[in-house]
């Protein structure tokens, strides 16, 4: 009558792949020659130290910026430049380190802007909102209110977030990447800030978008204690180079990650 | 019209509904932000698959069948598929710790689960060990249930549906009818745990006669017909919700409305202009401080205007809605303005537009609360119950409406005092006896049928009924008068910025109390007064706070002083506690009531520092989380010493 007990992870097949990445602005080097794969269905962690390179290398994920060297394959498919547009109609959808919302707009209207790019009828028809627009947007409607429900925030549906507390808004936030029925979402420290109680939330959320809608997670986080119960593998940046890579218990035993989370003594 | 069962099962009159109102809606449950909605007909049907899904998995007659979760629809027809069948349902309070679930559903034998959703599932889980008998788990949503172990898992929807396939089969269609047919109103209906002020819960058993014979008394006593419209948002586990959300719905045939999640009831209450409402004081109390503490951020003339209007309201609201004589015909018409301009908003932003008869039981409401509702124009009602009398004792006739009392002896029941002053009662609706504690049971009922309802009370010269408090807990002061503990604290809680109180005295020289601030109001006073807080504790602490506190206890003990036989027990010394008191740590019931007893044992060292005239003192406290996990605070609580007033000497005539 028990959850399956960590389930064994088939070789499943890889869904991105970053190959030999290196980032520089101008002479400072944000990332070199880093190399990993994100696999379908999986929960994958980055950490590392402050400035290690985390967000970058979210940023070249969903194309925001472009590796100097090296390539990125999604879903089989090599680029080396895209446009955040793009990795967005690919199926990456992410959410910020800083919240990132519409804090004029409700928590509703925040999360249906998530399906603009799913909206297929043109400008000219949303502004009548009549006919074929109308019953686009009931649909839309729909997949959002699944949303509202499976992150449990009906209670804010018409308040305005930036009146919500911050650990409400991460979920409009994350609840607006999910509307986007990504295959890839990119979480950037989902629990920064957050008390212990709204982490336990947040974990037990970002399982259950994994497992209910099967979506592939990468995320940031600096709780060493979420990433370990959370991920089925963790890559470790320490000043722009990959220094570890595997399942947590592996990356604990490191001696690599303990020095550079503990220090050493000199 | 007095509405009479034909019937005498639930489910029977369920089926019955589904003859003679098929179309007209049973259940609402707004999800997904729409209000899906079941008539009589589809309701009938999905509580007839329901039942023959649930024989599948073999529940049968005299099994037990918990229900753990809050109000929807599909968790009320699993109480009457389990009728069906001859099963007892037994709902739980879904916000209890594992452990209490535990020891309910252990003492119950419970075979069979049905919950709302992975958080209970989970619960259960937890203590699986302590639960032997439990063989199946259903689940109403199933969001995170997915990768669980399904072989003794289900969600109700595919039984549902795999119920539905059956009863296609004429064999299955006809033993189910049997089924229906076998149940008869001498059968149990429901065992309901008390959430027990001491010691642990017990099962009070139900028969449908008296569940039926209860919820007909409200029935007709309030002339409630299938056009009206209820919210169900208490537990499920409580007997009011019970009559009135499950019982009194299905004998009268009116709608139940389920809200969207615990957090949007006022919302869902506006929008569906319910017309029949049932509150805890509490609740009301938490719709006005809200609207009060709103009222302080608006324009000064929208704030002029409420003022001017309450305040005539106050004058003559009550007069108008209990149609007195003597209004003149100016504060009729600017009533009526009052109306238009704030009355009716208000009304409307409670969710009270539609409102036939408010009722509130459960614990004393202040006068000034059930004036103000009264007043713009709401027939709140008090109404005295227990649930071992399936609710009804005593309750408010039309135009007989006083706050200080509980009202008239409710139809078909007889009550009498005994010599120490406890109240009796004998109905209809009288349970059959605590489940597996007849030694409970023949200390609470009498050999003639009468039950001790634990309450000390007194009637008064024009017939109505006043409860004291707990009979057990009214005591005597070392010099000898009377300390009711409850109606002190009661008085303290009418302050918008108490929330709870504590009184002490019973064989002590003086009272002395604990108070707890309203984290919302006094929040809020702080916010407008410039004085800044990080936690409860350091807001509690605060000198001004006190000040404030100080003023109201001073008030209450003025009123004490000029009320026959109550003077002796003003309140001496007063703390304000550094933590909220808290159902998770014990010191509340599930229903809110404090646990007095408990609560000296846990803060003794504060108790010894009120009696020994010390003003502060270093306190440590063990707290419990929602998840089970422990923590400690501590604090630094100060103590105050208060005036006292001078005692009119009256003897009080018939208390205890």
């Amino acid at each position: 009558m028990r959850p399956f007990e960590n389930p064994v992870i088939p070789q499943r097949e890889t869904l991105l792949a970053v190959e030999n990445v290196s980032l520089a602005f101008g002479g400072v080097k944000a990332l070199t020659d880093v190399s990993f794969d994100i696999r379908k269905g999986e929960i994958r962690a980055i950490i590392g130290p402050n400035g290690a390179g985390k967000t970058s290398m979210l940023n070249c994920i969903n194309g925001f910026y472009h590796p100097t060297h090296g390539s990125i394959t999604f879903k089989g498919e090599k680029r080396r430049r895209m446009r955040p547009s793009a990795a967005a109609r690919g199926g990456i959808a992410r959410t910020f380190q800083n919240v990132a919302l519409f804090k004029g707009m409700s928590t509703l209207d925040n999360i249906m802007t998530g399906r603009s790019l799913k909206m297929h009828k043109g400008f000219f028809w949303q502004m009548l909102r009549y006919g074929p627009a109308l019953k686009e947007e009931a649909g839309h409607r729909r997949v959002v209110e699944d949303i509202i429900d499976f992150l449990e925030i009906q209670h804010i549906r018409r308040t305005p977030v930036g009146k919500l507390p911050y650990g409400l808004q991460k979920r409009v936030e994350l609840g607006r990447a999910l509307a986007m029925e990504p295959e890839l979402l990119l979480l950037d420290e989902p629990m920064a800030g957050m008390n212990l109680e709204e982490k336990e939330d947040m974990s037990r959320f970002i399982l259950d978008v994994n497992q209910h809608f099967g979506t592939t997670i990468a995320l940031i986080e600096h709780d060493m204690g979420v990433v370990m119960d959370l991920s089925d593998r963790v890559v470790v940046l320490e000043y722009g180079r990959k220094i570890a890579d595997g399942t947590p218990q592996e990356v604990k035993r490191d001696e690599k990650v303990v020095a550079a989370y503990l220090g050493v003594a000199h | 019209m007095a509405v009479t069962a034909r019937e005498d099962t639930f489910p029977k009159l369920i089926a019955l509904n589904a003859q003679i109102r098929p179309a007209r809606t049973a259940f609402r449950h707004k999800d997904f932000g729409i209000w899906q909605s079941w008539n009589w007909h589809d309701v009938h049907e999905n509580v007839r698959a329901f039942a023959a899904g649930l024989q599948t998995l073999g529940l049968k007659r005299g099994d037990k069948l918990a229900i753990l979760g809050s109000n929807r629809p599909r968790l009320y027809w699993s109480m009457a598929a389990a009728q069906w069948l001859g099963a007892i349902p037994i709902p739980v309070y879904s916000d209890s710790v594992a452990e209490e679930i535990a020891y309910v559903l252990a003492h119950a034998e419970v075979t069979h689960a049905v919950v709302q959703d992975q958080e209970q599932v989970d619960k259960l889980l937890s203590v699986i060990d302590q639960l032997p008998t439990l063989v199946h788990i259903l689940y109403d949503k199933e969001r995170g249930l997915r990768d669980y172990d399904h072989t003794r898992l289900h969600a109700i929807d595919s039984l549902i549906e795999q119920g539905r396939e059956l009863c296609r089969q004429d064999a299955t269609s006809s033993a189910i009818e049997h089924e229906l047919q076998s149940g008869s109103g001498a059968d149990l209906a429901i065992i309901l745990y008390t959430s027990g002020t001491t010691g642990r819960p017990k099962g009070v058993m139900l028969t449908h006669d008296n569940v039926v014979k209860a919820a007909e008394i409200g029935c007709s006593f309030d002339k409630l017909t299938d056009n009206d419209e209820i919210l169900a948002y208490l537990p499920i586990a409580w007997v009011g919700d019970h009559i009135f959300s499950y019982a009194q719905g299905i004998l009268a045939g009116f709608c139940v409305n389920c809200p969207e999640s615990p957090e949007t009831v006022v919302e869902d209450r506006r929008e569906i202009g319910s017309t029949y409402v049932f509150a805890p004081p509490r609740i009301f109390e938490n719709l006005l401080t809200l609207t009060m503490v709103r009222m302080e951020d608006a324009s000064p003339l929208k704030r002029k205007m409420f003022r001017y209007f309450l305040d005539l309201a106050n004058r003559v609201g009550e007069k108008i809605l209990n149609g007195d004589a003597d209004v003149s015909a100016l504060d009729r018409i600017l009533y009526g303005l009052g109306n238009a301009l704030v009355y009716a908003p208000l009304r409307n932003r409670f969710g009270f537009t539609k409102i036939k008869v408010g009722y509130t039981a459960g614990e004393a409401i202040g006068p000034e609360l059930f004036r103000f509702y009264r007043s713009i124009g709401v027939n709140l009602k008090q109404l005295y119950g227990q649930t071992e009398a399936a609710v009804y004792v005593t309750m408010h006739p039309d135009g007989e409406i006083r706050a200080d009392t509980v009202g008239r002896p409710a139809p078909q029941i007889e009550i009498r005092i005994d010599e120490n002053g406890e109240v009796l009662y004998r109905s209809p609706g009288v349970f059959v006896g605590y489940y597996k504690d007849d030694e409970k049971t023949a200390a609470t009922k009498t050999s003639d049928g009468f039950v001790r309802s634990g309450d000390a009370g007194f009637f008064e010269p024009g017939g109505h009924l006043k409860i004291i408090d707990r009979a057990k807990d009214v005591g005597r002061l070392t010099d000898g008068s009377l300390f009711p503990p409850k109606y002190i604290e009661n008085k303290l809680k009418f302050y918008a910025n108490i929330k709870e109180a504590v009184a002490f005295g019973d064989h002590r020289n003086a009272v002395t109390c604990f108070i707890n601030i309203d984290l919302v109001a006094v929040g809020n006073w702080a916010e407008r007064h410039n004085i800044t807080y990080a936690s409860y504790q350091e807001l509690a602490g605060h000198p001004l706070v006190y000040d404030m506190i100080a003023r109201h206890v001073d008030e209450v003990n003025r009123s004490l002083s000029m009320e026959p036989g109550m003077g002796g027990a003003q309140i001496q010394r007063f703390l304000i506690l550094h933590k909220e008191l808290d159902a998770d740590d014990g010191e509340l019931t599930r229903t809110q009531k404090v646990r007095r007893g408990f609560i000296a044992e846990r803060y003794a060292p504060l108790i010894v520092a009120l009696y020994d005239g010390t003003r502060e003192t270093d306190v440590s406290t063990e707290v419990t989380f929602e998840d089970g996990r422990k923590g400690t605070i501590s604090a630094h609580v100060h103590i105050r010493d208060m005036k006292i007033y001078p005692v009119t000497p009256t003897p009080l005539e018939n208390a205890a």
